[in-house]
């Protein structure tokens, strides 16, 4: 028998290691989710003559803010990209320099959110107030739910950035990490658009 | 050579070997066990209910009260001595309330029927057929050593205990578990004033979450070793029928289920956080049918989730036995791929009565009445691999037959359903209950039996008892068939399903007898089930030692030696073949194993 029937020489053939493939097929379930979550809104969106119902006149989502959180977020799918480039180059400073700003712009993402969260519920739009109120907080919740796993996720890896885990030739952690962060940033204008514009 | 050390044999404790396992091959072991535990509970479920079907409000046999106690409060028997210290003390016994006397109360009647199908389809049927066997033959048929993440592997089966234990603790909190049927039709289910129940229904969706966790880290390991872990030679188009339908089934989990999790937690929040999601309320409240139409689209492809590892069963033991290769394999590849897909765009005719467009109605008629057309492929490759061949009447293969069988008449009522007229006659009636099970238990039920007879000596190294085996089929396949054919009937004759005294209605007091015989089947079709599993506990110590490959199979699961040790393979086999080159002429033994360098060029397959 030949030295190439291992599962050595299987792994050589394979486009895509075991995490990278797995963290994909996960997004296929997430976008599933938020699938379920979206066609919700839509139901309720489409169903409604008047949106926000009469009921809600007088509350305004705050846009103008949103959208430049909106650019923020999409500034971290930027730094996050740059991120993984310079471990492919095995700058490992920059590598460092990247992922952090990337977390700084998740968690200032969020903190936006959080204030106009809170200024919304001063106002009385609350989880109760009809499918209007509800379907926001659910699915805007979801997505932010999801933002802050990124974060945590993101932290661990420069964690493990910090202590040397990482060089041009072993960066898988920060490669599945970057697949699942885009995916959170490119998910978003989706979910401004429909939620906030629409 | 570094793979060696995964082979190597290596002392581990009880706990890493038996309970916190990474190994696929005990993880898949746990599966089956889990489920075989659960078709006990669902199955229970099932019997108390049947009781009250056939005698309407009288007392269960054996836990039940007797007469004389029931009119004269004489304690004759001990169940009476059971009832009289429930009735004296001063809590309220959880038997008193749900079946005070051994009568089944309407409410519990609810909860019964429920529960049975919320068990049968998540606890049972898709962690025997997708956790069980997926996790035991995927590895080794596709030449690997183990699965690509053991660990979440691992995960895999103890979120599915987790949630076992949630679902189970639904039974004991006050107002009982949920009733609101397996579907959980909103509002029913999103509105505790109608049915009673308030916390049960909380640990059912908490509980179905959790399973969703579970299943979604299941199918990620399933897709990426079946992507990428594959032996040298082994080609998508060489890989056994049964890891086909094990990875599209994945690819269906892993996209159905979410959907159903995104579902579940709007009514967690309709529930618990005061949303009104599923209630249409005067001011900008939400619609109940939003949860048929989720619950559907989840619902539908989790259908063939349930049948599909059934199929690719069936597949394999129908060769194996028929000792000849698969008829049309590449086509039984493109049907069950396209039942997949079209799984995913008839939800509708599950809403006909729903209310629906007319126009709506036709167009999921017409795509549900297609899925007809690659099962019927599939089962016409069965008939044309069967034909002309040497078949073994061997208890794995009269489970395939009976599959076959059992799929037919499944499928064809299938096909009536789907016709918008035909359904709104029969829709909600004994007639899709027949259905159903003929599809559930006829079809995935008997080829979950088929195979783990199959796999037994691979997975324990025994044979299991033929007689008993042989007995336990017939019983089944007669009980099965006693019990559910006569259900057609009820349905065309408008018994509804879900109600606990079809005697209150005078047009269904005709049938009174059927609905007594069909008690009497399922209790005997329950009963029967206690052979296979004496059989299965006692065939893993007592059976006869199985050699390597018992009953000539190609497919590389038999390549490795028995029992199979940590790491499957000494040397990783390498595919030189298609898995169903059996009887290929001009060949001296009736079987080529894929493995094998020599003999013939490669036929089938590539």
């Amino acid at each position: 028998m030949m030295e190439t029937h291992n599962n050595s020489g299987i792994r050589d053939r394979q486009p895509l290691s075991n995490a990278r493939l797995g963290i994909l097929i996960l997004l296929g379930a997430e976008t599933m989710l938020f699938s379920g979550l979206i066609g919700t809104f839509l139901v309720f969106r489409v169903g409604n003559v008047t949106w926000p119902p009469p009921s809600h006149i007088g509350i305004e989502l705050p846009r103008a803010v949103t959208g430049i959180n909106t650019a923020l977020l999409l500034l971290s799918g930027y730094t996050m990209f740059q991120a993984r480039r310079a471990i492919q180059k095995d700058l490992v400073k920059q590598l460092h320099k990247w992922l952090l700003l990337t977390g700084v712009l998740g968690l200032l993402f969020l903190g936006i959110q959080g204030s106009e969260w809170g200024q919304l519920i001063g106002k009385g739009l609350t989880l109760q107030s009809g499918v209007y109120g509800g379907i926001f907080y659910v699915l805007i919740g979801c997505h932010a739910v999801h933002v802050l796993s990124a974060v945590i996720w993101l932290f661990i890896v420069f964690g493990m950035a910090l202590k040397g885990r990482f060089s041009a030739a072993r960066y898988v952690g920060v490669d599945t990490c970057t697949i699942y962060w885009i995916f959170v940033v490119a998910l978003w204008p989706i979910l401004y658009v429909l939620v906030y514009l629409f | 050579m570094h793979d060696n050390e995964h082979s190597s044999h290596h002392e581990e404790s009880f706990i890493s070997k038996y309970i916190f396992s990474l190994d696929h091959k005990m993880i898949g072991k746990q599966f089956l066990i889990y489920g075989l535990i659960m078709l006990f509970v669902g199955g229970g479920l099932a019997l108390l209910f049947r009781w009250q079907l056939a005698y309407p409000e009288r007392p269960l046999p054996i836990i039940g009260a007797s007469p004389q106690y029931l009119e004269e409060g004489e304690v004759v028997t001990g169940a009476d001595r059971m009832w009289e210290r429930i009735y004296e003390s001063e809590q309220e016994e959880w038997l008193e309330v749900n079946m005070p006397n051994g009568v089944v109360e309407p409410a519990f009647y609810n909860m019964l029927f429920t529960m049975h199908a919320t068990i049968m389809v998540f606890f049972v049927v898709v962690p025997i057929l997708v956790g069980a066997f997926g996790n035991f033959l995927i590895p080794l048929m596709i030449g690997t050593r183990d699965m690509a993440f053991p660990i979440l592997n691992m995960l895999s089966f103890w979120l599915a205990v987790l949630a076992a234990i949630v679902m189970t603790i639904g039974f004991f909190v006050p107002g009982g578990h949920a009733a609101a049927g397996w579907t959980g039709y909103a509002p029913l289910s999103s509105d505790p004033q109608w049915t009673g129940v308030d916390w049960g229904q909380n640990l059912w969706a908490i509980s179905l979450l959790i399973q969703g966790f579970s299943s979604l880290v299941g199918s990620i390991n399933y897709i990426t070793t079946i992507i990428n872990m594959r032996a040298p030679g082994m080609t998508f188009f060489r890989l056994p029928l049964v890891i086909w339908s094990l990875f599209i089934v994945a690819i269906l989990l892993l996209l159905a289920f979410p959907v159903l999790s995104s579902a579940l937690a709007l009514l967690i929040f309709d529930r618990l956080a005061g949303t009104t999601f599923f209630t249409a309320t005067a001011e900008g409240g939400g619609d109940p049918l939003l949860w048929q139409h989720l619950f559907w689209f989840f619902g539908h492809p989790e259908v063939y989730i349930l049948i599909l590892p059934g199929m690719g069963i069936a597949s394999e033991l129908v060769a194996v036995f028929s000792r000849k290769p698969i008829f049309g394999y590449r086509s039984m590849v493109y049907a069950m791929i396209a039942i997949a897909f079209l799984g995913w765009i008839v939800w509708g005719h599950h809403m006909f009565q729903s209310g629906m467009r007319p126009g709506l109605g036709s167009v999921f008629m017409t795509t549900t009445m297609l899925i007809a057309v690659p099962s019927a492929i599939k089962t016409f490759n069965w008939l044309g691999t069967m034909f002309r061949g040497s078949i073994r009447f061997t208890a794995p293969m009269l489970h395939a037959i009976a599959f076959v069988s059992m799929f037919v008449i499944g499928g064809l009522s299938g096909i009536y359903m789907a016709n918008t007229p035909v359904d709104i006659f029969i829709h909600d009636t004994y007639y899709i209950v027949a259905h159903i099970h003929y599809v559930v238990f006829g079809g995935s039920l008997f080829a979950m039996f088929g195979g783990i007879i199959f796999w037994f000596p691979k997975m324990y190294g025994r044979h299991m008892n033929d007689v008993l085996s042989k007995i336990h089929f017939w019983l089944t396949f007669i009980a099965f068939n006693c019990t559910f054919f006569p259900m057609h009937i009820l349905g065309v004759g408008g018994h509804m399903r879900r109600i606990s005294n079809p005697m209150q209605y005078e047009f269904l007091q005709q049938f009174e007898g059927m609905n007594i015989f069909i008690t009497m089947s399922a209790f005997t079709l329950g009963f029967a089930q206690l052979i296979l599993v004496f059989n299965f506990f006692w065939s893993m110590y007592r059976g006869k030692v199985a050699e390597k490959n018992p009953w000539h199979v190609n497919t590389l699961e038999w390549e490795a030696p028995t029992p199979v040790p940590h790491g499957n393979f000494g040397q990783i086999p390498t595919v030189y073949r298609g898995p169903y080159e059996y009887s290929v002429p001009g060949e001296e033994s009736d079987w080529i194993p894929q493995a094998d360098p020599e003999h013939a060029p490669a036929t089938s397959g590539d």
